[in-house]
């Protein structure tokens, strides 16, 4: 008699424990609102990333088309993948004197890991990360990128 | 047209082996499981590691300490920050630098927050792996709003980069403590639901009750730690023995079971939830003023001799030790992963149950691939 | 000349209105009939009314068949806290059609060492049985393919033989993974089959017959999940469970089990073939459904409740086919809600429950409904 009440009592525990489980997704369910889905494409343009979020690496510019980038060479040295190349120039100051610039600061995107250590060991802050997250493009070659724009100079007053 | 070798070997000596994996929905990455079987009962199991073998301790040896963090991101990947904290430790221990307890106390949350969310997703996972696929969504869905949190302060979701040697790469957001906390109060109501979907469940108690048993002499002898290894009474607890960070100062208990199955390592891992959310709230309104990070030397060199410093990830024990001939790179650095030693245990108690329970039990190691083969 | 001309004075019209024809089909093909015979011979007549009804189901068939997946999809995207299909046309409702496209145009992969015969054969085995099923089963008031004097047993023998296709297609994969979802799919079938018949046999015992016209006909004035008391209601959630496992879904998807073996027997299915499989899958489940709408909850009858005639009369307005696959979705979405919640069941742990709960459960059930029977306790 008590192995049928133990029986009967195993099903109706397990038939309870069913009906609990059953009573959350069914309460999801009739509750359109929990949904967290975002719609990524139609939303693109109201889609608002956090502003530390690590997109790729850029050198801001500003109005005038300068930047802060000295060419010292840190952010190359401290990048752990040689993302970073960077060709110098040596150009010549107004008052004549021969001074090292960078001409051009060459960052391979698909070679970066997005460790920040560039960014954060700049001695001039001239890099920063930037919130563009769609990298994909058709040709590889693309992945590689001038950071400085053509024609740009150093910003007065950076060393 | 050929002609077809007979298989002359009696019945008895004839093994059914199905290789699960490299490429298999439950293995969770690139594992490879050579399963004998017989009818639906597991014979062996074989492991065979390195399909994603990366190289990440030689590596270290050509790069620069603080150039070494983001690869310890890329080996346990869902506890990424706690692999970070590992190696700032041993650096600042062999430097002998104070570390101000504002990056303390900030470093202790961020871990527990990764132990939630890799939590989140192993029982995620765990679900599905057990066919109720329904969890997998539900415990993304929490984990996603962690992976925010990481987000606004870190700028990265899971590989965060956000320790350096001597501190942190940058200060807290100022939305942190609001977030952490706002989430905290949506996750005790949800984690209850979590319950009722899955450990209450009739199903779910026949699937993991007494399967996969793992004693305590058997955890100790295979190294297992973490939560598998607290599941079968093995008090392995590094933020407990061994107090790093901000450990030493939140009240927490050591999660222990002695049954060792399945619905132990289980319960271990639901339980652990609930004390990571006890120690996020002692912390989260006490964090110190100070700086986020120490000044450190432009070039980093560690004095010559051997460091290890270990600590608890969300599947164990991770030990890092590091040799250094006194340069700006190490001499070699060897990662104690927990991954590997609870992976050698399968073999040991899933034999003799059947192919389910096989899926079940490796579920419930909650193995990361990356971090077994580095 | 004249025959013609005498033939369309004298051509039979419709006995009712046409838009009464929504509540009695009967009409509707009774006219059919006696125009087509009016141009044919017998003999060609009774050919035609069979490429019409074939046609008609095939058509059917595919239409719920989609309509499921796409149902399915967005049952379990809601429970799940997503939106599901979303993309292809609004709210994602043509999102199956371009999947069927996608599967008509993919690669049929040739498997190296499969038996190819048998390897070809199982997917039609399966997708014939279903076919077959749906042939019997009374959708509204005299829209009902063929009507059995023996349905219930036709409907559940044929639907079984299913598993034949099953069984074949993981024995000549050459998979083992194949093979281990084959053999569990027919350890399954052989044991649940028994709780479906019985279940079905409880209510046969307060139908007293087994034509499904005459069971939808029993349930006038009630239907047997009501009349029947409390075995009834025990015997419809022994039918879910058992029907749900027949049908290899749910938690007891233990064939294809996919964290377990991939995707089970149908591992080594590509394109249109794999697109058969999952087709006979969402088609059986409407079967069982259906069967279950009929046996249980009355069928394509209305909802009528004893002698409120104001509220019968209500009821009666909806027409019977909106009953009809009103209740078999209400069953569909009851099997769908159980497959996204519970986790899957392991193999011997099926067959204690089915042997071990079911089984002893309905016996008594069974017992206990035809004492009700035999007292004259039913409603």
């Amino acid at each position: 008699m008590r192995s049928i009440i133990n029986y009967l009592k195993e099903i109706i525990f397990g038939v309870w424990s069913l009906l609990k489980g059953m009573k959350v997704t069914g309460s999801y369910f009739f509750r359109p609102g929990t949904i967290v889905t975002q719609k990524y494409p139609s939303n693109r343009k109201d889609l608002v990333m956090f502003d530390r979020f690590k997109g790729e690496v850029v050198m801001p510019h500003n109005e005038k088309n300068e930047h802060k980038c000295t060419g010292c060479g840190i952010c190359e040295l401290n990048c752990p993948n040689g993302t970073i190349e960077i060709i110098s120039k040596t150009i010549i100051t107004e008052d004549g004197k021969k001074k090292k610039a960078i001409d051009k600061h060459i960052y391979r995107l698909s070679m970066c890991t997005f460790c920040a250590l560039c960014v954060k060991t700049c001695p001039s802050n001239a890099l920063a990360f930037s919130q563009k997250f769609e990298h994909a493009v058709f040709n590889r070659a693309l992945l590689i990128k001038t950071l400085n724009k053509p024609g740009s100079q150093l910003m007065k007053g950076v060393e | 047209m050929e002609e077809k070798e007979i298989i002359t070997t009696p019945d008895e000596e004839q093994e059914y082996v199905i290789n699960m994996g490299p490429q298999h929905p439950s293995t969770h990455g690139v594992l490879r499981l050579l399963v004998s079987l017989k009818g639906e009962k597991v014979k062996s199991i074989q492991p065979h590691v390195g399909y994603i073998h990366s190289g990440i301790e030689k590596m270290c040896e050509s790069i620069t300490y603080p150039q070494i963090i983001h690869l310890t991101d890329r080996m346990d990947y869902i506890s990424a920050h706690i692999n970070n904290e590992a190696v700032c430790l041993n650096v600042e221990k062999a430097l002998e630098i104070d570390i101000p307890d504002r990056i303390k106390v900030i470093r202790t949350i961020m871990s527990e927050l990764t132990r939630l969310q890799s939590h989140q997703l192993w029982w995620a996972c765990f679900g599905m792996d057990l066919g109720g696929l329904t969890c997998f969504f539900y415990g993304l869905r929490d984990r996603e709003k962690i992976l925010d949190i990481f987000e606004e302060t870190c700028g990265g979701r899971m590989i965060v980069s956000y320790n350096c040697p001597g501190g942190l790469m940058y200060d807290i957001h100022p939305n942190f403590q609001k977030r952490v906390k706002d989430f905290i109060k949506y996750f005790r109501k949800i984690l209850p639901e979590y319950d009722q979907l899955l450990t209450g469940n009739v199903i779910f108690h026949e699937r993991s009750r007494g399967i996969g048993k793992l004693t305590k002499e058997d955890a100790i002898s295979f190294g297992v730690t973490g939560p598998t290894g607290r599941a079968s009474g093995f008090s392995c607890d590094v933020r407990k023995h061994e107090p790093y960070s901000a450990y030493d100062r939140v009240q927490f208990k050591e999660i222990l079971h002695t049954e060792g199955d399945t619905f132990a390592r289980y319960i271990a891992r639901i339980d652990e939830m609930w004390e990571s959310m006890n120690i996020i709230e002692q912390l989260i309104d006490n964090i110190p003023e100070g700086p986020f990070a120490v000044k450190m030397k432009p070039v980093i060199k560690l004095p010559e001799g051997e460091y290890y410093q270990r600590v608890e990830t969300a599947r164990g024990e991770l030990g890092v030790y590091i040799i250094s001939d006194g340069n700006k790179n190490p001499y070699r650095v060897k990662f104690r992963s927990p991954n590997f030693s609870n992976l050698s245990v399968l073999n040991h108690i899933a034999s003799g149950f059947k192919i389910a329970d096989l899926v079940a039990i490796g579920g419930s190691l909650d193995l990361i691939i990356p971090d077994i083969d580095r | 000349m004249l025959p013609d001309i005498v033939a369309l004075t004298t051509s039979p019209s419709l006995s009712v209105p046409w838009w009464k024809v929504v509540y009695d089909f009967s009409s509707l093909t009774e006219w059919i009939d006696a125009s087509l015979h009016n141009y044919m011979s017998p003999f060609w007549t009774t050919i035609t009314e069979m490429l019409i009804i074939g046609v008609l189901i095939l058509l059917f068939y595919a239409v719920i068949g989609l309509f499921l997946v796409y149902a399915e999809r967005k049952v379990c995207a809601f429970m799940q806290n997503r939106l599901g299909p979303n993309r292809v046309g609004p709210f994602g409702i043509f999102q199956t059609i371009a999947d069927l496209f996608k599967l008509l145009f993919k690669e049929l992969i040739p498997i190296k060492n499969a038996d190819g015969f048998l390897f070809n054969l199982a997917p039609f085995i399966v997708i014939i049985a279903s076919f077959m099923a749906i042939a019997a089963i009374p959708f509204a008031k005299g829209l009902h393919a063929i009507d059995l004097n023996i349905g219930v047993l036709y409907v559940m023998a044929v639907s079984a033989m299913g598993v034949i296709g099953v069984l074949l297609a993981g024995w000549s994969s050459n998979n083992k993974y194949s093979l281990i979802g084959a053999m569990r799919s027919g350890a399954q079938i052989v044991s649940y089959e028994l709780s479906v018949g019985l279940s079905i046999i409880t209510i046969i015992i307060l139908a007293g017959s087994m034509q499904l016209s005459v069971i939808v006909e029993a349930q006038r004035d009630g239907w047997f999940i009501f009349k029947g008391h409390i075995p009834a209601f025990i015997a419809f959630i022994v039918f879910l469970i058992s029907s749900t496992a027949e049908t290899n879904r749910g938690p007891f998807d233990l064939a294809e089990a996919e964290s377990e073996l991939t995707a089970g027997y149908h591992t080594e299915y590509s394109g249109i073939k794999f697109a058969f499989f999952f087709l006979a899958e969402y088609i059986n489940m409407f079967i069982v459904a259906s069967i279950a709408a009929t046996v249980f909850l009355g069928g394509w009858m209305p909802f009528h409740v004893g002698h409120w005639v104001g509220f019968n009369y209500i009821m009666d307005f909806i027409p019977p086919f909106i009953w009809y696959i009103g209740k078999t979705f209400f069953v569909i979405f009851l099997m769908m809600w159980f497959k996204w919640t519970f986790p899957r069941l392991r193999i011997d742990q099926l067959l204690t429950l089915e042997w071990k709960y079911l089984l002893p459960i309905n016996l008594v059930n069974v017992l206990i409904m035809a004492f009700i029977v035999l007292m004259g306790w039913h409603f």
